[in-house]
């Protein structure tokens, strides 16, 4: 049953990544473009962590950690960017 | 009747995962947007990486607390990515499309955008407080 739970959840996540990335495609403004950036790699997160369950591995973690600390990092200068025109003042 | 748990997680999870990025491609304007993933998904990853720390520490016979790490510094940087980003879409004045606030609601208040209204910009709400 947690098999069958992890494929369906699989299926899910993986069309939430497809939507996103229509959003990244579509987006009119920059804003919408940064935020289906922080939408992707959230849903990244959650892929990896699918994937430990799948797999049974611990190995997943850190990889799921290093990518939210430097997504936060990406959309953090991305907006600073657009708002005041430099990354570090 | 633990796994029956885990699954529930799982796929709660994965849906709210979902959901959020369904809001982010179908909701109309970005003020909009930004509501679905920052708040539908990181709810959905929590739950997924609650599902994790409690199938881990069921596997491996001890307390695995990298997951709830991975949830909590989501949980606080979730926030602080939307403000920043709400703050450079207000920045850039983007349209929204929710109606300004109407005159009643004023009750005779001095609104500082009406004081000056032969400037354009005291038109659009909320865009009278551009610092820069």
């Amino acid at each position: 049953m947690l098999s069958t739970a992890v494929y369906i959840a699989f299926g899910l996540v993986s069309a939430a990544l497809f939507l996103s990335f229509w959003r990244l495609l579509l987006g009119p403004s920059h804003p919408d473009r940064i935020l289906a950036l922080d939408t992707l790699y959230v849903n990244t997160v959650a892929l990896l962590v699918l994937l430990g369950i799948h797999l049974r591995s611990n190995l997943y973690f850190e990889a799921a950690l290093l990518i939210a600390m430097i997504g936060f990092v990406g959309t953090v200068a991305l907006s600073k960017f657009l708002t005041r025109g430099d990354i570090i003042e | 009747m633990l796994e029956l748990f885990l699954s529930l997680l799982i796929l709660v999870g994965a849906g709210f995962v979902f959901i959020g990025s369904f809001g982010l491609l179908r909701l109309r304007d970005f003020y909009g947007r930004l509501h679905a993933p920052t708040k539908a998904t990181t709810l959905g990853v929590g739950s997924l990486l609650v599902a994790s720390a409690v199938f881990f520490s069921h596997q491996d016979d001890g307390l695995s607390l990298h997951e709830i790490l991975v949830t909590l510094f989501l949980f606080i940087t979730a926030p602080v990515g939307a403000h920043l980003m709400a703050k450079a879409a207000l920045h850039l004045r983007l349209q929204s499309l929710a109606k300004p606030p109407s005159d009643d609601l004023l009750d005779g208040a001095t609104c500082p955008a009406q004081e000056t209204s032969e400037s354009p910009l005291a038109d659009e709400p909320g865009m009278n407080s551009s610092t820069k």
